[in-house]
């Protein structure tokens, strides 16, 4: 089912009586949600995610502006006749009621013909809890369950009527951090087999960028960009999009373009820019664009390096940055570190990938597109990462203990022979 | 660990003393005194032990007027009362203008002192030599004649006792009820709404069940307190309820020990504890259905 909004506006009084006055939540939102996808709603807290949610479903009705389900015009429509299905942040599941029950619910509140017979009742219940794989479970009481089996049960109860569209709300944010990671890969799977367009809000961009198709990027109750992920991603429309999506955030830099070339501080131009006139620019820099370079031209000073698993994160300073406390943090190679390096001083040079650097005014904050990505940056960034070389890991498939060989296996008899020595 | 139970003892102490000298010990001397027959306590003197204080007081026609009493009285009011308070608190739930206006007017009579209770009650129901009472002037107006509540037939007065039992205890009803309904939390309302679950519905297979535990409780208070009653009694009908024929348990117990026809510590400790019996049977049987229903 397509979803259309058109100038969807929803404006609260303001809570404060004597200010007076409206807050909006949600401003005049404009836009499809193509048939059979999975979306994102995404911003930061307060940005009116929910409310949008919310006036999608029915529970809030809108100030101006309209909603239609495919043709439909459910503007006017009362939630239980939209045919949605809603899963609460908090799953809202009736604790006294076991799963089965709960997920019979909503089936039970049919009438006439709409109601199926009890048979096709349970039927449908099972088939709702096996979408969800929670079938075992189904006489235990919500309190019984582990947080990711109550948002099963939660998503089930929603899907046991059929909606034409699903609406989640935050359904990852009271779960732990491996289940989310399990649990949304689920709310992915669910979502391909029934095919059901889904919206999801969430405030975690991670979670966004993983499994929609589609994300909404939100602030302020104005819709900011929307898009594929990966396309929002490197194409954000202002400096907001630019700093939401992303961890590490990007970097902030204050800069000026003279002669299509970008400079920050200093003289000697860090980037070509073809395309853009003379102006002072925002730039806001992926931690995955700076690239560690004797003939970069970013200079910084190198304050740590940090080491996480597979990631080497380089954090330095400059005083044309914008983030706090003048601090950048770049994402990088571990063997490249050594050739940014001044020797002898904590000066490390960056060289910029043009295709993670982006431009916006400084006033507006809309994006300044720059030209083509120039050929030898491209040229260059491969044999980088070519020359990465991980070690594999070979652990003991019994005890599952590792097995060190090559150069490790002779750094350990070296080790082993200075005890004994 | 078991070293140190002494200090835990000790601390324990005061609480445990004053509890044994005037919780433990009055009700073991009760229940010695309910077995002793023909206790004088100015002599303290018995002349033997048995259950004839148990017989007297079963065969009293006074405790058995109070018995009926007070069966009458429990067995109207709570179900009443908590009916009553459970309505008042859905609407008040419901409204939002003025809310907060109703919730104070229905918590008043809580805070009200007694004697301007009696006062209200008196204008609502006693004939004077001026006037019937205001509930007589009703009952005139459609065409009825005065009945007398205070020394009138028997069921006018019980309709009074009942009437001022159910009005004394709602506001407390009423408030603890609008408070756990408030407590329900309004996801559980949303997605009812959207699953288009019909009001009723909603009503008993969600707001009911998530208020039964303090359902349970205003029951299980309420009929506790309704089989304690006797001040009510006495503020409606005075100190010779027996007269009256409206005495209660609790009056019969004071009216042995005290009253004119007082004196009687033995079996006032016998009735004393028959109510007790009755009320630990009638609280059993309530947690019974309690843990019944909400498995």
């Amino acid at each position: 089912m397509k979803i259309v909004l058109r100038n969807l506006t929803k404006r609260f009084p303001n809570r404060n009586k004597k200010e007076g006055g409206f807050v909006t939540a949600v401003n005049n939102f404009d836009f499809e949600i193509p048939d059979g996808k999975l979306v994102g709603l995404l911003g930061p807290s307060g940005c009116g995610k929910s409310t949008a949610l919310n006036l999608i479903s029915g529970l809030e009705k809108p100030t101006e502006g309209k909603i239609f389900f495919g043709e439909d015009d459910v503007t006017g429509l009362p939630p239980e006749k939209r045919g949605v299905g809603l899963v609460f942040q908090n799953y809202a599941l009736y604790p006294h009621l076991t799963v089965r029950q709960n997920i019979l619910f909503p089936l039970q509140n049919l009438r006439g013909t709409e109601r199926p017979s009890k048979e096709k009742m349970e039927e449908l219940a099972l088939e709702a809890a096996r979408m969800v794989q929670i079938e075992a479970y189904m006489e235990r009481r919500p309190s019984e369950l582990s947080g990711g089996q109550q948002q099963r049960v939660a998503i089930a109860r929603a899907l046991v009527k059929r909606p034409r569209v699903l609406l989640l709300d935050e359904p990852l944010s009271n779960l732990d951090a491996r289940l989310r990671l399990q649990t949304r890969e689920e709310i992915r799977r669910i979502q391909r087999e029934t095919g059901i367009t889904t919206i999801f809000v969430t405030h975690d961009q991670e979670e966004a960028m993983s499994i929609c198709d589609l994300i909404v990027v939100m602030k302020d109750g104005m819709e900011q960009q929307i898009g594929a992920p990966q396309e929002v991603y490197d194409r954000p429309v202002n400096l907001f999009v630019a700093k939401f999506l992303g961890t590490p955030a990007v970097s902030v830099f204050e800069g000026e373009v003279r002669e299509e070339k970008l400079y920050i501080g200093g003289n000697i131009p860090v980037l070509d820019v073809p395309g853009v006139a003379d102006r002072p620019v925002t730039a806001a820099i992926r931690p995955e664009g700076f690239v560690p370079d004797t003939v970069g031209t970013l200079f910084c000073v190198l304050n740590r390096i940090e080491i996480m698993g597979r990631d080497t994160s380089v954090i330095a300073t400059n005083s044309h940055c914008l983030n706090e406390l003048n601090t950048l943090r770049a994402i990088v190679d571990t063997e490249e570190i050594d050739e940014g390096r001044m020797p002898g001083s904590n000066i490390i040079s960056f060289r910029l990938k043009p295709n993670k650097t982006h431009l916006f005014d400084p006033v507006t904050e809309e994006r300044i597109p720059f030209g083509a990505v120039p050929a030898a940056a491209k040229k260059t960034a491969v044999p980088a990462a070519a020359k990465k070389t991980t070690a594999p890991h070979l652990p003991d498939p019994v005890t599952e203990e590792r097995i060190p060989f090559g150069k490790e296996l002779s750094e350990k008899k070296k080790s082993v022979k200075h005890h004994e020595g | 660990m078991k070293d140190n139970n002494w200090k835990a003892w000790l601390y324990l102490l005061p609480a445990l003393a004053f509890l044994g000298l005037f919780m433990v010990y009055p009700l073991v001397d009760v229940l010695v005194y309910s077995f002793e027959e023909g206790y004088n306590s100015a002599s303290q003197t018995y002349f033997g032990t048995g259950l004839y204080n148990y017989s007297y007081v079963l065969h009293d026609p006074y405790f058995l007027q109070a018995l009926k009493n007070t069966f009458i009285l429990v067995i109207i009011t709570v179900p009443l009362s908590t009916g009553l308070a459970l309505l008042i608190s859905l609407a008040l739930n419901a409204i939002k203008p003025l809310k907060q206006l109703f919730q104070t007017i229905y918590f008043l009579p809580y805070v009200t002192n007694t004697l301007a209770v009696g006062l209200v009650f008196m204008i609502l129901f006693k004939p004077t030599p001026y006037s019937d009472g205001l509930v007589n002037a009703l009952i005139h107006v459609f065409g009825g004649n005065t009945v007398d509540f205070i020394d009138g037939p028997y069921w006018a007065k019980m309709f009074v006792l009942c009437f001022y039992t159910v009005w004394i205890v709602l506001p407390f009803k009423i408030l603890i009820l609008t408070s756990s309904l408030a407590s329900v939390n309004e996801d559980y309302y949303k997605a009812a709404r959207v699953d288009a679950t019909p009001k009723w519905r909603i009503f008993t297979r969600i707001t009911l069940p998530m208020i039964a535990p303090m359902i349970f409780y205003l029951v299980i208070t309420g009929f506790i307190g309704a089989f304690k009653a006797y001040a009510d009694a006495v503020a409606l009908f005075g100190t010779d309820l027996n007269a009256a024929g409206m005495n209660t348990i609790v009056g019969y117990v004071y009216d042995m020990l005290y009253g004119d026809s007082g004196g009687y510590p033995s079996y006032a400790a016998a009735a004393a504890l028959i109510l007790f019996a009755i009320v630990l049977t009638i609280t059993v049987i309530n947690l019974m259905i309690r843990r019944k229903l909400t498995r």
